[in-house]
């Protein structure tokens, strides 16, 4: 093979994995060709790992990448290299749905406060298609400041710690006189908030206003929100929602979560959630029905885990806004003793509330602009 | 056999290097040794990502031992900031040297600035101190705990290997040092860090790697131990556990049943030394409790 050849040959390689969903981009794309040169291009053994280690990103990205290779090189050896996949169960038509009546006709909304005021309060499942785009347009509206907690880094203070930098820059200003001492005290950030939104079967008149949720969540604090779905299969979505345009987010979303209307292994995700580590510290928001096909003791021994790692978990249940609920499912009655907020998750209203829950008790309103 | 010191450029082959950081008893697979060589060759930072204890830190530490260099480790957590990493000033002298001036009468403040900031008030932190070492290896150890602020430092240093100080000008390394930087995957660090390393992921050993490794790492150790010792923790990394045991808790592992004098696996000594193996409480309730081991002899 020409070195010509070699390029078409490996940029065309680099292609595929694009269009598999591997980030091979140019300029890795041309890590790989400079690696390639430093090893032997003949052994089939030195271009799959010359490939694997410039044009991969992630341990996502190896199943894809030597799904690829295989089909790419033929019969090529690739690498057994593979991280530890969650097992996917599919437990499709367990389930019923919950209410039949989601699409039912009712009249065009009149524009005006008290239409507003009654949407807020009414139940997502059972509204009508008008009703239920009006509602999450308001939803694409909110607003969920969160709680601050301390950082380690600093920011020049009033009172606090000396500050030897600041101080010696104002001795130096003043000919070498150190005539006033300055300060620094720690900076806040906002607490993480990790979101978990159960898409199975049970939860289907719901999920699709809660990944709005998880939307206008992930939009408030982009650099302090995770976002994944529950199902049989934990998937990670911020990405997906940071997207500005509410239905662009959702169209990403539905193409990324892989277990629409399945069944509910709440336990064995969650165990995934704390090996990933994402929940040390952050307030948790599990919004689901409980509704575990799993083992329920699983769930319990992972949520009593959860507890402990994370800062406040918080459970929201679409039903527990219905008149007379009860958390009868086994799922829920082994989550609860867990939970430190159980709040509702069916309206405008009760999305609202978490959002004051998830700024926390000292959270100031927010000011009506700025004087000058 | 004379040693000599080995540099980047003198390897051949990811072979070559493999055997390399045999002699110093680390056994790398094919994936790990090519890209322990390409990084190497091509001066590019190694970004090793895994679960904890597969080897990601001992791999840093083997490199130095190989290249002859000093290892400088930052070790990451929450809150670390550029005066941790990069470099700092040392104030107390900086403000005693004021002081002296003072007393002596001098009060040009432009003289006074010049001395104030000279590279003998500078403390190096360990990137800058890697950047003035030559040869080294970097080892940034657990860059998922970091804050995403500090992979905007690093990139930084990473692209350039440059450090810019303001009051004394921009600081280059001669030499790039070789980097190694490790994951847990705790969390997804940031593209664009990535894209200037060269990625791999670093899975637990097969058995046989396992045997090899145990019988390389502990000399008094018995073939029976190592193939009984890499069977079971292959078996408990399937298991399910909170903490899947990795190669480190083997060796450890290992060493207490050697410390204790086994030649083979029992139930009751596992049962004694699990402490060494899982560091969970849930772990060895789920292993105890379904007899993983066998009974417990008498």
């Amino acid at each position: 093979m020409t070195a010509g050849e070699l390029v078409t040959v490996m940029t065309g390689f680099a292609r595929t994995l694009r269009a598999a969903g591997v980030p091979a981009d140019h300029e890795r794309t041309q890590n790989m060709m400079r690696a390639l040169s430093h090893l032997d291009a003949a052994r089939p053994g030195d271009v799959y790992w010359a490939g694997r280690l410039t044009l991969c990103a992630s341990a996502d990205d190896l199943p894809r990448y030597d799904r690829v290779f295989h089909a790419y090189f033929g019969g090529l050896r690739a690498g057994r290299a593979r991280p530890a996949a969650v097992v996917v169960t599919r437990h499709t038509a367990l389930l019923s749905r919950e209410t039949g009546a989601v699409e039912e006709e009712r009249p065009a909304l009149s524009a005006g406060a008290s239409a507003t005021e009654v949407l807020r309060h009414r139940d997502v499942a059972r509204m009508s298609a008008a009703e239920l785009a009006e509602a999450h347009r308001l939803l694409a509206l909110l607003r969920a400041p969160r709680e601050r907690r301390e950082s380690r880094l600093f920011r020049p203070s009033r009172r606090g710690r000396l500050d030897a930098r600041r101080t010696i820059r104002e001795a130096l200003r003043r000919g070498g006189e150190t005539a006033r001492l300055r300060y620094r005290a720690h900076r806040t950030r906002p607490r993480r908030v990790v979101l978990l939104v159960d898409v199975s079967g049970s939860m289907t008149p719901y999920a699709d206003t809660l990944l709005r949720l998880a939307h206008a969540l992930v939009r408030s604090e982009p650099r302090a929100t995770e976002a994944f779905s529950a199902g049989t299969r934990l998937t990670r979505l911020t990405a997906e929602l940071r997207h500005r345009d509410p239905g662009t987010a959702m169209d990403a979303v539905s193409r990324a979560v892989p277990d629409w209307s399945g069944g509910t292994r709440l336990g064995e995700e969650l165990r995934r959630l704390l090996t990933l580590g994402d929940a040390r510290g952050a307030t948790v928001v599990i919004a689901s029905d409980g509704w575990e096909r799993g083992d329920v003791s699983l769930l319990a021994a992972e949520m009593a885990r959860l507890s402990r790692t994370a800062h406040r978990v918080i459970w929201v249940n679409p039903h527990k806004g219905q008149p007379g609920y009860q958390p009868l499912t086994a799922g829920m009655r082994a989550a609860l003793p867990y939970v430190d907020d159980f709040v509702a998750g069916h309206s405008l209203a009760a999305f609202e509330e978490l959002a004051g829950l998830l700024a926390g008790p000292y959270a100031r309103r927010p000011r009506e602009g700025r004087p000058g | 056999m004379l040693r000599r010191t080995i540099t980047a450029s003198d390897l051949e082959s990811p072979g070559q290097l493999a055997e390399l950081l045999d002699r110093e008893a680390y056994l790398a697979g094919e994936g790990l040794a090519t890209a322990a060589f390409l990084a190497l060759r091509m001066g590019r930072p190694l970004f090793l990502e895994g679960e904890a204890g597969v080897g990601k830190t001992e791999l840093a530490r083997t490199l130095a031992a190989v290249l002859d260099a000093p290892l400088i480790r930052l070790q990451c957590y929450e809150g670390l900031d550029g005066p941790q990493v990069l470099y700092d000033w040392d104030f107390a002298r900086q403000l005693l040297h004021l002081k002296a001036a003072e007393a002596g009468g001098v009060t040009d403040a432009a003289r006074l600035e010049g001395e104030v900031y000279d590279r003998r008030f500078l403390i190096a932190r360990p990137l800058l101190r890697a950047l003035e070492t030559r040869p080294c290896v970097l080892l940034i150890d657990e860059i998922d705990r970091a804050d995403v602020e500090f992979e905007a430092i690093l990139l930084e240093v990473l692209s350039d290997f440059a450090i810019s100080i303001p009051e004394l000008g921009t600081i280059r390394a001669q030499e790039p040092p070789v980097v190694v930087l490790t994951s847990n995957r705790t969390r997804e660090v940031h593209d664009a860090l990535k894209r200037r390393c060269l990625y791999h992921w670093l899975e637990h050993p097969s058995f046989e790697q396992e045997v090899a490794i145990l019988l390389r790492r502990l000399p008094g150790c018995s073939e029976t131990l190592a193939e009984q010792v890499a069977k079971a923790a292959g078996r408990l990394r399937e298991a399910g556990l909170v903490k899947p045991p990795g190669i480190a808790e083997s060796l450890d592992w290992t060493e207490a049943l050697l410390t204790l004098g086994a030649r083979e696996l029992d139930p009751g000594l596992a049962a004694a030394t699990l402490g060494a193996l899982l560091k969970h409480r849930e772990d060895h309730e789920t292993v105890l409790a379904n007899g993983f081991f066998g009974e417990p002899r008498g």
